[in-house]
């Protein structure tokens, strides 16, 4: 048994490692400032594809992104960890999308690619972390969605099983295919990018970096064509201009504030049995904890 | 996210040194692999392009995996049970993440799995893997034993045994006996081939068997009945599936406790001969050992690292007098001795690595084509220069790493001497590289004849042609008269023909050799990239200087007739 497996994908802000020139004085991410990364949640995402590919060998995992150009460098960094293609979805059209715009640009690529068992996402990007846009494609697609995915315990033609994460604790579910699975934090981190897939496929590009780019190897994109990169337009994935982007985006963000964190006031303790007693006492009263 | 190669711009400095290019090129025979295999590289560029990645992906472990792993691996360690070891359930970790990464036989030829990485960068992930773990290192490092299989094995036995190795599975050198330590040619174990069944078989014990309950294991045995010396000695190669080979117990040692030591019962264990009868110890253990020497420079000067990072971090947080114990001048005198040290140690190790790697591939080449002369000239040139530096870097590295280790816990104070400090474990762990793989005792008499018949001096020589900028010429000048000491002391050590006075001072040459030929290789980092380099430079040059007119007054000083006061049977002794 193998399985067609979508991995949806975002490059974002590393908002992890957060300097003093992060914020733009208007509010607004210093994209500039902060260095682009896989989001966090999409790369244990990917590693559930690639355990059930790992178990189910002919399993062929699909890596989806929307962003800009340069948003190919996350295709890239999931076929150096094992996947099997990418696709860019970029266009102009799709900037300044909400959720709703987001999820909409995703799930027409997604039907254009047609033949395909799982989706597997992050549960939210550390950019935005709102948790919308995986259960929003599901929706759209009609599709059934698992969120808080912890681990896939079992694969198996036409159903799936999988662990949830949740507040009080975990639980087991099963779902026919296809299906949409958000994936949680706590799941298991990705395995490194390989030696050997490194090397084969660090000079695929897509049709806009070979043709913006100085280009070394030009021949091997016609010898082997893994080297090349799928990009979509809103054209492509036959996607209604109006939805897209900011024109389908009913969010608007009216005003942005910077919030710092002080600590009001602070306790020395010398760590006696006394104290840390009188200690948990106060937080439970004050349900801090508990 | 941290990572221990791009956090280190002494990398790419080496990676990118001059010579590599032609390096590189007769490694990858002109890049012949890139119609073959996808994972090859197209040019010279490509090429380095993959080594900078490759290695980044190692120091990425490094840092998120391996490190955080060391503390818990140095308090549990292996354990073993019914004569089968289980490593500590980190050291397993950090093993399949590289297994998953594919890093494994990253030296091996293509054909076998390969990754086809010249010494430089394979010594470049040794580093890194060493300053993460050192107890990890040793059994990273025995993916070496590939490297005697492919020069010594035939092509059936390369088949079987090598894919093996890129796949994963781990190996061991079994030299080591409980009579035979630093002299191997007291070897005992016993091979007796039996000629019905056309098999050898393997009897007896081995002792300090580095990660013993390998997969495949190189094992040297007394193939020649009736011998008593190294010419009775062959290697073989014994496989774990077959059985036949226990783990009586794993030694508790001093460091690197990830590592299992183990003490072996070979039990009519089936074998198969490496190589050629006879060959075992004077010409496979030799280039074995090379081998591994090389990658005990490479764990010194990973641990010379982590200490010149525990240290450094420690000095810039820690007030005392109302300011960091850094701004003092005895400790940061300190701190730049260690730096200084870690530098020269790391540029000994790829000037180390880029000579074997020169010769290793002629060799290699010679292997599927005759050599010029003209290439087998290079390869001997090559050859010599590789057999010289190593267990001088070796030596020289081993000992830093003490010293580093030592001064590390130094700069902690009282808190370094608690094992709550990472300063307490790295401390432990370099104290075997001077001792295993020939203690520095014994490197010192690898390296003596070549300060007698001036491989050295001749290399120095070399050394002294390379321009350097005006702002450099003083540090060269000190260079020099270091060298001419250098010289004036193998003469007098020499003159009197007399081996023992010889023996009694060839240390201190040796390391006068050391600290000329790792201050010049530091005064040509110093002239490729002064921001990085210069301050080791003027350091590390100072420092050597006064180590060489120490030796220097303490030989000239020196009658033969004083060695007396050093001999047992004079005093109460």
């Amino acid at each position: 048994m193998s399985f067609n497996i979508i991995v949806l994908a975002k490059q974002v802000p590393d908002t992890r490692n957060v300097g003093k020139d992060a914020m733009k004085a208007d509010g607004t991410v210093n994209r500039a400032a902060l260095p682009a990364i896989f989001n966090p949640e999409d790369l244990n995402a990917l590693e559930q594809a690639l355990l059930i590919k790992d178990q189910h060998p002919g399993s062929r995992i699909t890596l989806l992104t929307m962003g800009p150009g340069r948003a190919a460098e996350i295709l890239r960094e999931g076929l150096f960890r094992g996947a099997d293609d990418g696709v860019l979805l970029t266009d102009r059209a799709f900037a300044g999308a909400d959720t709703l715009a987001t999820s909409y640009a995703l799930s027409m690529a997604v039907r254009r690619i047609r033949a395909y068992d799982i989706i597997l996402s992050g549960r939210q990007a550390i950019d935005g972390d709102t948790a919308q846009v995986g259960p929003q494609i599901a929706e759209k697609l009609g599709i059934p969605q698992i969120t808080y995915a912890e681990a896939i315990e079992r694969a198996e033609a036409g159903r799936i099983r999988v662990k949830r994460r949740l507040e009080n604790g975990v639980e087991t579910v099963e779902s026919p295919l296809p299906v949409l699975i958000t994936v949680n934090g706590s799941a298991a981190p990705c395995r490194p990018r390989n030696a050997k897939l490194l090397q084969k496929y660090k000079h695929a590009k897509t049709v806009t970096e070979r043709q913006v780019e100085h280009i070394d190897y030009i021949d091997i994109y016609s010898s082997r064509p893994y080297l090349n990169l799928t990009e979509w337009s809103v054209a492509d994935v036959d996607a209604d201009p109006q939805q897209c982007g900011l024109s389908g985006s009913p969010t608007k963000v009216k005003k942005i504030e910077n919030v710092s964190f002080q600590a009001k006031e602070s306790k020395l303790l010398t760590g006696s049995d006394a104290e840390i007693d009188e200690l948990m006492r106060e937080l439970i009263a004050n349900h801090t904890i508990g | 996210m941290a990572n221990f190669y791009t956090d280190t711009p002494q990398f790419p400095h080496y990676l990118h040194h001059p010579l590599m290019k032609r390096i590189v090129e007769l490694k990858e025979r002109n890049y012949a692999d890139k119609e073959k295999y996808d994972y090859a590289p197209m040019d010279f560029e490509d090429a380095m392009d993959s080594y900078d990645k490759v290695l980044a992906v190692v120091g990425e472990i490094c840092a998120d995996i391996i490190e955080p792993n060391a503390e818990e691996v140095d308090q549990n360690g292996p354990t073993v049970e019914n004569g089968r070891v289980t490593y500590a359930a980190p050291t397993q970790q950090n093993l399949d993440a590289l297994n998953k990464a594919e890093l494994m036989g990253m030296g091996l030829n293509r054909k076998y799995g390969g990754l086809n990485f010249p010494m430089v960068p394979y010594m470049m992930s040794a580093d890194i893997v060493s300053r993460a773990d050192a107890s990890f290192q040793n059994i990273w490092m025995l993916q070496d034993c590939g490297e005697t299989i492919y020069e010594f094995a035939d092509e059936e036995q390369k088949q079987r045994y090598l894919p093996r190795i890129v796949q994963g599975e781990t190996m061991s050198m079994d030299l080591t006996e409980p009579d035979a330590g630093s002299d191997l040619q007291a070897v005992m174990l016993k091979a007796s081939y039996n000629e019905e069944e056309k098999q050898w078989y393997l009897n007896g014990v081995k002792r300090f068997i580095t990660n013993g309950d390998a997969d495949i294991h190189l094992v040297l045995a007394r193939s020649e009945e009736g011998t008593k010396d190294a010419r009775g000695l062959s290697m073989f190669v014994y496989d774990k599936k077959n059985g036949g080979v226990n783990v009586r117990r794993i030694e508790n040692k001093m460091g690197i406790k990830g590592a299992p030591t183990c003490e072996l019962v070979f039990k009519n264990a089936k074998a198969e001969l490496v190589g050629t009868r006879r060959m075992g110890l004077i010409r496979y253990v030799m280039s074995l050992m090379n081998g591994a020497r090389l990658g005990i420079i490479a764990q010194s000067v990973g641990i010379c690292e982590a200490a010149v990072r525990e240290a450094y971090g420690y000095a810039r947080e820690r007030c005392q007098f109302g300011r960091p114990i850094i701004d003092f001048p005895p400790v940061y005198e300190m701190l730049a001795n260690m730096r200084a040290k870690t530098d020269a140690a790391r540029t000994m190790l790829y000037e180390t690595c880029r000579l074997v790697d020169m010769y290793k591939i002629l060799e290699d080449i010679g292997r599927e084509r005759k050599l010029s002369s003209e290439e087998r000239n290079e390869m001997k040139y090559y050859s010599r220069l590789a057999d010289a530096f190593t267990p001088l870097g070796k030596a020289m590295s081993s000992e830093y790493a003490n010293q580093n280790t030592y001064d590390a816990i130094q700069v902690h104070g009282g808190s370094g001497y608690m094992k709550d400090y990472k300063c307490e474990r790295l401390y432990r762990d370099a104290r075997i590289t001077n001792i295993y793989e020939g203690t520095t005792q014994l490197q010192v008499v690898a390296a003596i004849r070549h300060v007698t018949t001036g491989t050295y001096l001749q290399r120095i020589k070399e050394y002294e042609a390379m321009p350097v900028t005006p702002e450099l010429e003083p540090l060269k000048r000190i260079l020099s008269e270091m060298t001419q000491m250098y010289e004036k002391l193998v003469e007098l050590v020499t003159a009197p023909k007399d081996e023992d006075y010889l023996d009694f001072h060839a240390r201190r040459l040796v390391e006068c050799a050391g600290h000329v030929v790792m201050g010049h290789l530091l005064l040509q980092d110093a002239n490729r990239n002064a921001t990085l380099f210069r301050r080791s430079a003027e350091v590390y040059i100072h420092y050597g200087q006064v180590e060489v007119v120490k030796n220097y007054h303490f030989v000239t000083k020196s009658r033969i007739e004083d060695m007396a006061y050093y001999k047992p049977g004079i005093t109460e002794e």
